[in-house]
């Protein structure tokens, strides 16, 4: 026994035979498959502002979900009580779904060893409470000392330590322990009367060692401090956006929310068995231009959006989604899989107990080109150059999505010139993947601070690109 | 025993707990404690394409506790309800405020303030639905949405959700209050085809009583006609135009401006509102009044999230801003005192006089004339600190008063003071689905990114 299978089933009494048991007695209806889904997580977060901890709250959560489908029928039912009582009790509702007359047989349970990405460790005793402290004070103290224009600092540091295990009909019996941490910060900077806030973090599946650790020669929590004051320092002079289509030069890293929302959530399984998105039905087709080459990849070590199992107990895997343009597969989820008769993908997730799993993404991005990235830049007569990004959204069925810049500049004749204020860039996904026309040799991947929403359900997620150019979109400045 | 009973009991066992925990905080050195505690059960059942694909059955809650020691705060939450997992719970949070920081301003609300005995606010209106009638009202909805134009091809189902539960809150004031509610709804998303053109777009009701929502019929009526009207949509050319905000989205608007007038930005120097009480925020003739005590309304609420009581108040006169939106802590941050904010506004009624109350829809699409009608926002471009908005919109082109084509793929872009001041009219096509009830909104002008 491992100590998740102690922590969520034997001290609640709960052993194999129960598992099995509850599972039998969803299949006495004409059932296809059910699971059980035991989740417990402990959340802590602290607070920084004004020079004092303001807040700090620590939460515990704990219940199972349990899942039983019948043809395309979902019941669904949960309880924040994992006891014998409780299980069977969720199961009998979720059971309802079904017809009388099942097999009443299931598949004898088969205990996975996966490869893992990340370390089965607590995030939350990696560091003394008078560290986490520190750790706020030196934030603050650093952002402080980058500018005297620096008038408000808030710093923020959270961990959760989440433990999991999945129960099926069709033999699946799988744990994962999911370290998670995120440090931001966000600065408020006023000059002659003008207030503007940078803001700046990240964030990966480990322990709170990660932001002491050194990359550029430079501890990753000082980064963070600093980037957010450059960013709030460059929107004090920032310039009003242009109006209307031009060329966009979109940065390596985070930008790659370009491609979780113009393609990203169309190729999610369930939309695609629908027929309800503007990607069904392309497999084979060309979807993008030939630059493009645009993966799903939850097997990144310690990242954000990786899972060593998704939320069905299939290992996270390396998913090519469009190779040099052309559509190559969804991401699955196992019920959308077996509809669709494909192999499930490692893209079953689900936000908690409480909520079903469906088609996610994990981190999403696409493979470095041949450009340097200044010849990028260079080809641009005009336009704009936007390195970094506050989140988008998309229209699944018609194509449309957003996306909202919070770092940008004007690009005149091959150069980048002033910063600009934010501005929403609106396009169509398959014509503005169908527009990049440049792709760098500069892939590299967000800073681990995604957070994708679908169906009132939040899961972390990563995201990342080259740096690439898109011939035509339209930006909504006021100029 | 009915389910109705059932929630009730459960809501005074809650209650009971409540002040287990707050003897307890107490016990275990809190000089001061607040525990809330809010539970929400019930039924939804998703249909597409005629059959039955998802039926949920709903059960969330939890405890939240926060104590205060020697100035310091600290929170933890447990969904665990168990005596033991209460005291771990509770020493959690006595551990958290030993290594948070003493702070002046935070605390319970003042005792004067507090609602000790709420009035009964008529919320509680629970619906005894098999899920078989539940699955029966769905597959109507979606039904009738079929069935309105072969361009309409497919479909994202109807979604029926019926939710009874309850809220607590109490705290070492000797405050232990609670009230039940329910919310019921029911929508519908439909998918419409033409040539390589496919829109999605949907209708919806929501209400405090069952029978309060619309017809499954009409709300399935409603989703397919919205989406058969967005075929064929065209980009706009990149110019300033008269924007008109329809109801059911223009409380977006006033969305913004909530966050402007908000305590936590207003201490933290984060708005473009600054400074602006007793100023012209808006023009002359609007006028925000904030009702919290309307019997059934979705958004009423006898007290605030710190138990404060709630009050009739005006939020803007004659254009004027006559309040902050506060809470206890950003109140003494400012050195005002609450207006029973902590957890967001109360039904807010939005009008207009004189010329520029609109009439109803048809009449404010004359007053519009020629311009841009939005339907649909896209994104978050909206920046609190100085104002800036830039969103992906949809809609419709409007010439002379009468809607010509369907508009997608642009932006609408300018700064939340201009907007604001370049309200022209409010229509009566009042939307009463949500917090925020207000007719279309005439915006003077804005830029239009498209072609």
């Amino acid at each position: 026994m491992n100590n998740v299978e102690r922590e969520l089933l034997a001290d609640s009494q709960i052993d194999d035979a129960i598992l099995n048991k509850t599972l039998v007695s969803m299949f006495q209806r004409n059932v296809d498959f059910a699971d059980l889904y035991f989740q417990a997580s402990r959340h802590e977060s602290w607070m920084l502002e004004d020079g004092i901890v303001k807040e700090g709250s620590y939460n515990i959560e704990r219940g199972v979900g349990v899942r039983a489908i019948s043809g395309e029928k979902t019941g669904f039912a949960y309880s924040d009580d994992i006891s014998p009582g409780a299980l069977q009790k969720a199961a009998d509702a979720a059971k309802g779904i079904a017809n009388a007359g099942g097999s009443g047989k299931i598949k004898v349970f088969h205990r996975q060893t996966v490869s893992t990405q990340y370390q089965a460790i607590d995030p939350l005793t990696s560091l003394s409470q008078e560290n986490k402290i520190n750790l706020l004070h030196d934030m603050e103290a650093h952002a402080r000392a980058q500018d005297k224009r620096v008038k408000q600092v808030i710093v923020s540091l959270s961990g959760v330590y989440e433990t999991i295990l999945v129960a099926a009909s069709d033999g699946t019996y799988a744990t994962d322990v999911r370290p998670l941490v995120r440090l931001n910060c966000s600065v408020l900077v006023e000059d002659n009367g003008k207030r503007e806030r940078g803001s700046s973090g990240g964030g990966a599946r480990t322990d709170y060692s990660y932001f002491f650790e050194v990359e550029n020669n430079k501890a990753r929590f000082l980064f963070y401090a600093e980037e957010a004051v450059r960013i709030a320092l460059l929107n004090l002079v920032a310039i009003d956006a242009p109006a209307g289509m031009f060329p966009v030069v979109l940065g390596n890293g985070w930008p790659g929310v370009l491609l979780h929302e113009a393609v990203g959530h169309g190729l999610e399984g369930d939309f695609n068995r629908k027929g309800s998105s503007a990607f069904a039905g392309k497999i084979g087709q060309q979807v993008t231009s030939e630059f493009c080459t645009i993966v799903d990849d939850g097997t990144l070590v310690n990242r954000r959006g990786s899972i060593n199992i998704d939320d069905e107990g299939t290992p996270g895997q390396y998913n090519v989604l469009i190779e040099k343009g052309i559509l190559k597969g969804y991401m699955q989820d196992k019920h959308n899989a077996s509809l669709s008769g494909v192999k499930p993908t490692g893209n079953g997730r689900r936000e908690s107990y409480a909520h079903l799993p469906l088609p996610r993404m994990t981190n999403t991005y696409m493979l470095a080109g041949e450009h340097d990235p200044k010849d990028i830049i260079k080809s641009v007569k005009k336009g704009i150059y936007a390195p970094y990004f506050a989140g988008g959204q998309v229209d699944i069925t018609s194509g449309k999505f957003v996306f909202t810049t919070s770092e940008a500049y004007l690009i005149e004749d091959g150069e980048i010139t002033s910063p600009i204020k934010g501005a929403t860039l609106i396009g169509s996904g398959p014509e503005a993947m169908k527009n990049v026309s440049m792709v760098g040799n500069d892939l590299a991947l967000d800073a681990g601070v995604g957070v994708c929403g679908k169906d009132g359900q939040s899961i972390p997620v990563g995201v990342g690109q080259p740096t690439l150019k898109i011939d035509e979109m339209t930006i909504g400045g006021t100029q | 025993m009915t389910e109705s009973d059932s929630i009730i009991n459960q809501l005074e066992q809650v209650k009971i707990r409540v002040a287990q925990a707050l003897d307890l905080a107490k016990s275990l050195g809190a000089d001061d404690a607040e525990v809330s505690m809010s539970r929400q059960q019930g039924l939804s059942v998703d249909t597409r394409l005629g059959e039955v694909e998802t039926v949920e059955f709903t059960n969330d809650g939890a405890l939240g506790i926060t104590v205060y020691k020697n100035g310091c705060k600290g929170s933890a939450s447990t969904a665990d309800l168990s005596e033991k997992a209460l005291s771990q719970t509770i020493q959690a949070a006595v551990n958290i405020a030993k290594y948070s920081s003493v702070d002046e301003c935070s605390g319970l609300a003042d005792k004067e303030l507090l609602a000790m005995n709420p009035k009964d606010l008529d919320l509680f209106h629970p619906k005894k639905l098999s899920t078989e009638q539940a699955i029966e009202i769905a597959k109507q909805c979606e039904d009738s949405a079929m069935a309105v134009d072969k361009r309409i091809t497919n479909s994202d189902g109807a979604t029926l959700a019926s939710f009874e539960g309850f809220k607590v809150y109490g705290n070492s004031h000797g405050q232990l209050v609670g009230y039940p509610s329910s919310r019921h709804s029911l929508s519908c998303v439909m998918i419409a085809s033409e040539g390589d053109d496919m829109q999605r777009d949907y209708a919806y009701s929501v209400s405090r009583e069952f029978d309060g929502l619309d017809d499954a019929e009409f709300i399935g009526q409603q989703a397919s006609k919205e989406v058969l009207s967005r075929l064929n949509a065209q980009k706009i050319q990149t110019k300033k135009v008269a924007v008109m905000f329809r109801a059911d989205i223009a409380n977006t608007v006033f969305g913004h401006f909530i966050a402007a007038i908000s305590g936590g930005n207003l201490y933290r120097k984060s708005t473009f509102l600054l400074d602006s009480l007793g100023k012209k925020v808006f023009p002359e003739f609007l006028t925000i009044n904030e009702r919290p005590h309307i019997a059934k309304a979705l958004a009423s609420s006898s007290f605030d999230s710190e138990g404060v009581i709630t009050q009739d108040r005006t939020i803007i006169a004659n254009g004027d801003l006559q309040t902050y939106l506060l809470t206890s802590y950003s109140a003494r941050k400012l050195g005002l005192t609450t207006t029973g904010h902590a957890g967001g506004i109360h039904n807010w009624l939005i009008s207009a006089k004189g010329d520029a109350d609109g009439g109803d829809f048809d009449a404010m699409l004359k007053k519009l004339g020629t311009g841009f009608l939005v339907t649909e926002l896209m994104g978050q471009g909206v920046n609190v600190v100085n104002g800036d908005y830039s969103r992906g919109a949809g809609g419709f082109w409007v010439e002379n008063g009468e809607i010509a084509y369907p508009v997608s793929e642009v932006t609408i872009s300018g700064n939340l003071q201009d907007i604001f001041k370049g309200l022209v009219a409010i229509g009566t096509d009042i939307d009463k689905r949500g917090s925020i009830l207000t007719g279309s909104l005439l915006i003077d002008s804005m830029q239009v990114a498209g072609n």
